[in-house]
Formats: C-alpha cells, sequence, structure tokens
C-alpha cells in the first residue's frame, strides 16, 4: 500500500462515517434514533439489509472458496429467497401493525413478558457473543498480510463504527451502509475487471469457463442426495431457508433495518430486492474466485498464500518445495498453451488430449502445495489453510495502486456496515427490552436516547474487547461460533409457534423454549453432528415441547400480558 | 393473519405489478430462474 492506497482507504471510511454523522446530527427523540425518521425508501432498506448480512468475510474468504472448492457454496443461498417470502408475507405486516422498536415486544404482545425477555435475551447472548467476530476476522487478516499491529486495526476499527452509531442511531446505520455498499460493489467490479483484462492474450471468457470447468470448478448445483456432500441443492434450499428464517426474521440486527420503511410497501420492496439479489451476488463473488484459479493457472502463485505464515517455516524445506512447484506449475502452463492452440485450431483431439495433460501437470502442483500445507501446519500456532489469502494475495501483486486500497476499503466497509447493524440492534434491544420494560419504566424520550447510546457504546466496547481476547486465546473465537449456532434454533421455534400456532399461550411456549435449550445443550455434550442440525433440533423441539405443554396445560391458551 | 394481541387494522407502487401476489410470483420466478441457469452452467462444463 502506498500513500495513494491510504489516502483513498482512510479518505472513503472517515467520510462517508462523518456524513453520516452531519446528516443525523441532533436527533432528540426515541423514535427517530432508533426507527429512523420514517421515510427510508425501498432501496435504502434493501441496501442496508444486503449491507448488514454481507461482513469482511463474504468479500475474503468467499473468493478463496471459489478458489478451492468452486461455485457449489452458492447452494446456501438458495433458501434466502424463499425465507424472505415467508417474511414479507407474514411476519413483517405483524411488526409494522404493532409498530415495534424489537421484534421481542412483538413475543411481549402475542404472549407475555417473560417470553418476551427470553427472546431479547438469546439475541443479546447469540449476538454479544459474536460481536467481537466482525472485528476481529477481517482484522487478523489484513494484519498479517500488511504488517499492521493487529490491536491497533481492532480498536481504530471498532471505535470509528462505534462513534458513528452512537451520535447517529438507525438513520447514520441505513445512511451509511448505502454508501458503504456503493463503494464494495465498486470495488469488487474494478477487480472482476482487471482480472479479465490479465487473462492471456487469446484466452477469452469462454475458454476460461472451459478451463475452470475442466478442473470442478463449475458445479454450481449438486441435486445428489447423500448427506456427506457439504453443499447439495436439498440442504441449500432446506437448510438455508431455515438458517435465513431465523436470521432474517428473529434476528434484531436485521428487523431493525427493514421495520424503519415509509411504509409496509417500502419494506416489503426492500426485502424482495433481497430475495432477487442475493443468489446473484453470491455467485459473482464465487465467480470471481473461480477466475482468480484460472489466473493463476498461468501466473505462477504462491505455493502458499498466507506468505507471512510461510516464511516462517523451516529455510530448507521451503526452498526445496518452492523449487519444486516452479517446476509443476511451468510443466502445467506448456499443456495450457498446447490446450488453448489446439482449441483455436479447432481441432478437438489434440485439445482433448492436452486438456487431460494439463489436469495431470496440475495434480502434480496440488501434491506440492499439500507439502506446502503440511510444512506450515507443523509451524506452532500456524494454519494450514489459506482460503481468506487467495484473494487479498491476488490484490496486493496484479492490481494498480489506488485500486489495491479501493479493495482494501472494500473489506473495512463491510466489517463496519455489517457491525453497525449489530451494534444499533444490541443497543435498540438492552434499552427497549430491558431498561425501559424492567428498570425505568417512565422517563422522558431524551432520557432513553442517552440511555440507548451508551448501551450502544458499551457494546462497541464489549466488542473490540472481545476481538482483543481473540488474539490472545483462539478458542475465544471458537467457543463463540458455537455458542451462536447452538442458540439460533429456539428463538425462531417461538417466532413461528407466535406466528402459526395460535392456540399455544406463553407459559407453554416459555418453557417448551427452556426445555429445547437444555436438549439441544445436551446433545451437544453427546453428540458430534454439525451445527445446522442443531438450529432445526432446537425449533422443531420448541415448537414439540410447546404443544405437548399446551395440551397437558389445557384450559385457556393464552397466558395475560405481565404473567 | 389475526393474533391474540395484534390489532387488526395495500398496493405495490410497481406498474405492471399490481398485487403482491403478483410480485411474489415474480420473485418466485426469478428464483426458479436461476437455479435453471446455475444447473444448465453445471451440465455445459462439467
Amino acid at each position: 500500500m502506498n500513500a495513494l492506497d491510504y489516502l483513498v482507504l482512510v479518505g472513503t471510511l472517515v467520510g462517508i462515517a462523518g456524513y453520516g454523522m452531519w446528516r443525523t446530527r441532533g436527533r432528540r427523540d426515541l423514535a427517530t434514533y432508533l426507527k429512523g425518521a420514517g421515510d427510508t425508501r425501498w432501496l435504502a432498506i434493501g441496501l442496508s439489509v444486503m449491507a448488514t448480512q454481507a461482513s469482511a468475510i463474504t468479500f475474503l474468504s468467499t473468493p478463496g472458496q471459489g478458489y478451492e472448492n468452486g461455485l457449489g457454496f452458492v447452494q446456501n443461498y438458495f433458501g434466502a429467497p424463499l425465507a424472505l417470502l415467508v417474511i414479507a408475507i407474514f411476519f413483517l405486516p405483524i411488526y409494522r401493525r404493532l409498530n415495534v422498536y424489537t421484534a421481542y415486544e412483538f413475543l411481549g404482545r402475542r404472549f407475555d413478558q417473560k417470553t418476551r425477555l427470553l427472546g431479547a435475551a438469546l439475541f443479546l447472548l447469540q449476538r454479544g457473543l459474536g460481536a467481537g467476530i466482525t472485528i476481529y476476522a477481517p482484522a487478523i487478516v489484513l494484519s498479517t498480510v500488511f504488517g499492521w499491529p493487529l490491536n491497533a486495526t481492532i480498536i481504530c476499527s471498532g471505535l470509528l463504527v462505534t462513534i458513528y452509531t452512537v451520535t447517529g442511531g438507525s438513520e447514520a446505520v441505513t445512511l451509511t451502509q448505502k454508501y458503504q455498499i456503493g463503494v464494495i460493489f465498486a470495488g469488487m467490479v474494478a477487480a472482476f475487471g482487471v482480472l479479465l483484462a490479465r487473462l492471456p492474450a487469446g484466452l477469452g471468457f469462454g475458454d476460461a469457463l472451459t478451463l475452470a470447468g475442466g478442473f470442478h470448478k463449475l458445479e454450481a448445483v449438486d441435486f445428489s442426495l447423500n448427506p456427506d456432500r457439504r453443499y447439495t441443492i436439498w440442504s441449500g434450499v432446506f437448510g438455508g431457508m431455515f438458517l435465513a428464517l431465523s436470521y432474517f426474521g428473529t434476528d434484531q440486527s436485521q428487523v431493525q433495518r427493514y421495520i424503519t420503511g415509509a411504509s409496509l410497501r417500502e419494506s416489503r420492496l426492500g426485502l424482495m430486492f433481497n430475495a432477487i439479489f442475493k443468489i446473484p451476488m453470491q455467485f459473482f463473488i464465487l465467480l470471481l474466485g473461480v477466475m482468480v484459479f484460472v489466473f493463476f493457472q498461468f501466473e505462477r502463485p504462491p505455493v502458499f498464500f498466507n506468505e507471512a505464515a510461510w516464511r516462517q517455516t523451516a529455510g530448507d524445506k521451503r526452498t526445496a518445495i518452492e523449487a519444486e512447484f516452479a517446476g509443476a506449475h511451468a510443466a502445467e502452463r506448456r499443456q495450457l498453451e498446447t490446450w488453448i492452440a489446439a482449441r483455436h485450431a479447432g481441432d478437438s483431439a489434440a485439445a482433448e488430449a492436452a486438456h487431460t495433460a494439463v489436469v495431470a501437470a496440475h495434480s502434480r502442483a496440488d501434491a506440492v502445495r499439500g507439502e506446502a500445507k503440511q510444512l506450515v501446519a507443523a509451524t506452532p500456532g500456524a494454519k494450514a489453510n489459506d482460503a481468506d489469502y487467495v484473494f487479498i494475495g491476488f490484490i496486493l501483486r496484479y492490481l494498480p495502486h489506488g485500486l489495491i486500497g479501493l479493495l482494501v476499503t472494500v473489506f473495512f466497509a463491510a466489517a463496519l456496515s455489517s457491525k453497525a447493524g449489530e451494534l444499533n440492534a444490541l443497543g435498540s434491544t438492552t434499552t427497549v427490552d430491558f431498561y425501559r420494560f424492567v428498570i425505568r419504566r417512565e422517563a422522558t424520550d431524551a432520557h432513553y436516547v442517552a440511555a440507548s447510546r451508551w448501551f450502544t457504546a458499551f457494546w462497541g466496547l464489549f466488542a473490540i474487547g472481545v476481538a482483543l481476547a481473540a488474539n490472545l486465546a483462539e478458542n475465544l473465537i471458537q467457543a463463540s461460533n458455537i455458542l451462536g449456532s447452538l442458540f439460533y434454533g429456539v428463538p425462531l421455534g417461538l417466532f413461528l409457534v407466535a406466528f402459526f400456532l395460535k392456540r399455544i399461550g406463553g407459559t407453554a411456549v416459555f418453557w417448551g423454549a427452556l426445555a429445547a435449550l437444555v436438549l439441544v445443550w445436551t446433545l451437544y455434550a453427546t453428540l458430534s453432528i454439525s451445527y445446522l442440525w442443531y438450529n432445526v433440533i432446537g425449533c422443531g423441539a420448541c415448537v414439540v415441547f410447546a404443544l405437548g405443554l399446551q395440551a397437558v396445560m389445557g384450559g385457556r391458551p393464552y397466558s395475560t400480558a405481565g404473567s | 393473519m389475526s393474533l391474540p394481541g395484534v390489532p387488526t387494522s395495500e398496493s405495490t407502487g410497481l406498474p405492471g405489478l399490481r398485487s403482491w401476489r403478483g410480485v411474489y410470483v415474480f420473485v418466485l420466478g426469478v428464483f426458479v430462474l436461476w437455479v435453471v441457469l446455475l444447473t444448465v452452467l453445471t451440465e455445459k462444463y462439467s
């Protein structure tokens, strides 16, 4: 990074944050602070929902996922449009009719106050614990690549997002997200354009796709019923719909984005915008990774993309592996040139033979890369997975200055936009569902706005603290991820009962949810299954237990508010 | 949809899609189109 790159990075990030704070200065009433001025249009809502979901890891890691495994990961998003339709039809009209600040207020109105507090507490627990990861994950990659001090990277990005979220509230979050997502799209399109322009002369886009297909990188849809397959259309549609329903429908960090609409129509269209563009967006990011893969068949990549970790390995072994990799890659490149010449000559038999030779040569280069990963894995404290470093490695080697700054801005803008949505929701839920409801019921709007600012600041500093602690204890990140996954199913069960099972009351669903949490924890302690299944089990158990308890209790199903 | 505790009290603003049912069918159609296109891509290059 040179001075121009730093100017683009700092100027863009601080400029957008400053503009958001200036535009939303002087907000004094709670409704405006937590839900905006009530005039947000569908495009701003749609972009805000998209920006909250797409974190820095989306843009750092997903191209690496495309590079390593191809397009199959796109299937994980097949359930999102279906979930967004369900939310637009059933959830959203109820949220708007009740004019709620948080999704958990709905639980209080539909059931009782203890169920509301349970839903809000589960959200604070899972989102609060995950708060540091949004900042930590990109900071660890970027500080490794650029040699920046990790703690300073975490503190600077964490404080910037906390300051503008505390100052401007929900309106500032929506406003800044609109510009941040614009920067993100511009950066990714620019990177894709440069990548295509740098492919070898004579290799058209169709040739690049054929080459990628030969390496099984374009297998976007898998209809296999084999449960051992990582990504299939079935796990994508059903598992993905389940996760998306839970995330978009019951997680306050998303609910707060779309209840700010000027009308039901604007909020609905914002959700439909995401239902239409979510899959193509993920496809584009994965395809970018696939094209980076094609590019690196012609340009020799580093044998291991996390070059800082690679430099820590034993010198003599490292030199031998690098020499072997260079030879294997050169052999593959020669076969590739033969393949392109045969294709352009229309000699399909020669092209077929050359392609077989290309795949064989690539396997040899891949085997050497496997040795490199083993060497890194043997180094204390190093990780053998370098997928997160593929895209940033390409950017630093092959993009011109200025564009490097823009792409690094993309990663930070994505981190800030998703973090802002989370902090805004954590502050709102703490204020509305706990402070205003449990601690201080009668106070002025200005008092609650001040309280909300303090709570948002607390969560911002808490997130920075978690990220700094994660640097000391890597397993803290793992623990946060596990806890977040385990708590995701039960809240969806609460909301599904609330929306679709009218005969079930608050007491039955409250105890049913607690029993489901105990069941999930017990299974987690005794089984070794994918986290996705804990979400399904948690939700299903909550619904079944609530139905069973209501049947046993009989009588009047609806518990009264306040019980 | 009426729910206990929820008060009971519609244009799309889109030219050509005047009912929400039409909007939902359109979105579902786009989803199916994406799955079909990605399936064709998979078949063509595998």
